[in-house]
């Protein structure tokens, strides 16, 4: 009932469902509208607004049990808010979208966890990751053309990896695995990366390459980073935006956020 | 375009240049005079060529347990489901040669007092009829099994465990004489196969080097599919099914065709294995008997598809030897066997050789 009643919104029923042209013209590929979700009572996100712009490098962060996590859940499809409106862009509303629906429209996740296929070489990794028809004919008989081999020697230059393209991705450091994470995200041209603790378990050098990383691919891309590690988030030199019991608590430049005194009491004690 | 699938293959290349050799060889050896040291008899032909169908099944199960990840308790029933397709085409041969003289039905079904041949055995007298079956009766039954199990997510031990219903189902069901496939005794008595008498030496070293040409071609299909990105998917579901669907492949679907596939060479190798054996019954959909094909796998080194070759051979040339030079003990042997293999050698008898350490070509 609230949605009808609410002024600066179509019908839930004139909505349409899927579409297939992204309109980004407003400059805004991500919107959260006042989206709460709660597990067996508990808010775990609470009428939560976020806006993340086109080509913009985003940082999330905030204390355990902030939402982040269930945020990117909300995003990705994995999870449906109780109430509330995610649109992509301005036309596609992600909360009527499938969660291969939604990362074929342009929307790639690395999970916390790097999860490459450890008996495959980097190269294979980036090829079977790769956009095009994945039914099982097309696969059978795929051979790789010039474009595509560019393509993925590009890639794998982009994340760091062009002289390891041939090893096996388990014989990989942690923090390579991670890269070639991201970089098997890219080889599905996505509009926006959604990036969980990039930086968890890496070594000073590896998160400095990563920062680099995660910093050029922003402009062609948008990019939204979870992360604990502060020195990480300062050296991302991006906009911040605090999550506190599910809900955004600032927003702004790391040197802003930090002099927020909500943040302040937040991250330094009651 | 046979370099290319062998590209990267030594084990492949050596094991197919040691078979072209065996199919050359065995057949003039055997036309050397009986009291030639060098001589092989007809009954080693033979018992080579049924060597030859077990170790094209174990390739089949190779593909999928070692490339895809599915542990298959059951393709000795796809093996057994070709193997009675060709049986039905022989029994169909006897003609008025069998014990009652009936013209048209075999000796089981005037045994059972049929009047008529049942309407599935029709069309089994035709020699291309029947190898169409042969490819599609595995083909179709592991194309409706696996949509329904891997489109319900059915997994690991799961899986494995609904394989061995499946082949302990169909054993029961082809034990009833009213099922109209021979019963407790299953199919025999052959005389002939397109004309060729079974018993002649000339049609056993046929269906010798026939066999040989079918393992040969069924490892080549299969290390062209391995070869292919769709093996490479294939290993990718192995490894990370999750994962796998995350980045767009439908998992399901690749499992299905893979599968399918798998099961159509398991028949083609029981197609070629009973007129060798000269008889089919419900004992080979025994649960056990599938059981069997993956230890050869494992023994022979699994994920290597000429690791299922050495590893059927070995084993079932072991199990001879045994049984002649042990008639005691020879289970006692060959299961001692099997335990030292796989604690000695993990990565099986094909790991002793592979210097890749991945454990996937």
């Amino acid at each position: 009932m609230s949605g009808l009643l609410q002024r600066d919104r179509v019908y839930e029923f004139l909505v349409p469902k899927v579409v297939d042209n992204l309109d980004l013209t407003h400059g805004t590929v991500l919107y959260m509208e006042d989206v709460s979700v709660s597990f067996d009572g508990f808010k775990a996100i609470n009428e939560l607004n976020f806006y993340v712009e086109s080509g913009e490098l985003r940082c999330v962060i905030g204390p355990n049990g902030a939402g982040k996590t269930t945020m990117m859940d909300i995003i990705t499809g994995k999870t449906r808010p109780d109430t509330g409106s995610v649109w992509f862009g301005q036309r596609m509303n992600l909360l009527r979208m499938s969660e291969p629906e939604i990362a074929q429209a342009g929307i790639g996740r690395k999970f916390q966890k790097p999860t490459v296929f450890e008996h495959h070489s980097v190269f294979e990794n980036l090829e079977m990751a790769m956009t095009g028809p994945k039914g099982v004919w097309p696969t059978l008989v795929a051979r790789l053309n010039s474009e595509q081999l560019g393509r993925i020697e590009q890639v794998a230059d982009t994340i760091g990896l062009a002289e390891h393209i041939t090893r096996n991705a388990g014989l990989l450091s942690h923090g390579q695995k991670q890269w070639l994470e991201i970089g098997m995200l890219l080889m599905q041209n996505p509009l926006m990366l959604l990036v969980d603790e990039p930086a968890a378990g890496m070594t000073h050098q590896e998160m400095d390459r990563t920062v680099e990383l995660l910093t050029s691919l922003s402009g062609q891309h948008s990019v939204v980073v979870v992360e604990h590690d502060m020195d990480f988030v300062r050296a991302l030199n991006s906009r911040v935006t605090v999550l506190h019991q599910g809900t955004v608590l600032a927003e702004g430049s790391m040197d802003q956020v930090q002099n927020d005194p909500k943040v302040i009491e937040v991250y330094l004690g009651e | 375009m046979l370099l290319r699938i062998l590209k990267n293959d030594i084990g492949g290349k050596v094991f197919l240049l040691v078979l072209t050799a065996v199919i050359i060889a065995v057949p003039m050896l055997n036309q050397l005079p009986a009291e030639h040291p060098m001589h092989i008899s007809i009954y080693t032909v033979t018992l080579l060529g049924k060597y030859l169908t077990y170790a094209l099944l174990a390739v089949a199960v190779d593909l999928v347990w070692g490339y895809l990840g599915i542990l298959s308790l059951g393709h000795a029933a796809f093996f057994a489901l070709g193997g009675y397709a060709m049986g039905m085409y022989l029994m169909r041969q006897i003609g008025e040669r069998g014990v009652y003289g009936h013209p048209e039905l075999p000796d089981f079904m005037v045994f059972l007092n049929w009047q008529e041949l049942p309407w599935f055995w029709y069309g089994f007298d035709n020699f291309g009829f029947a190898m169409l079956m042969v490819l599609l009766v595995p083909g179709v039954l592991a194309f409706v099994f696996g949509w329904f199990a891997f489109r319900s997510r059915v997994t690991g031990v799961y899986l494995s465990i609904i394989t061995q219903a499946l082949t302990y189902a169909l054993m029961l069901a082809f034990f009833r004489n009213e099922m109209g496939f021979g019963g407790n005794n299953g199919l025999t008595d052959f005389k002939d196969i397109l004309g060729f008498s079974l018993q002649a030496d000339s049609t056993r070293l046929a269906l010798f080097i026939a066999s040989g040409i079918a393992l040969a071609l069924g490892y080549l299909s299969c290390r062209a599919l391995v070869k292919s990105r769709l093996g490479k998917v294939a290993v990718a579901i192995r490894d990370a099914e999750d994962r796998t669907r995350f980045i767009g492949y439908k998992v399901e679907h690749v499992k299905l065709a893979v599968f399918t596939f798998s099961a159509v060479l398991a028949g083609i190798a029981g197609a070629l294995y009973v007129p060798q054996v000269g008889i089919i019954n419900p004992g080979e959909f025994q649960p056990l008997n599938s059981i069997e094909v993956v230890v050869w796998v494992a023994m022979g080194g699994r994920a290597t598809l000429y690791g299922a070759v050495i590893g059927a051979l070995g084993v079932n040339y072991a199990k001879t030897w045994f049984t002649a030079a042990f008639p005691e003990v020879w289970l006692f042997a060959l299961g001692g066997l099997f335990v030292v293999v796989t604690l000695l050698m993990p990565k099986g008898i094909a790991g002793l050789f592979s210097r890749n350490k991945g454990g996937e070509s």
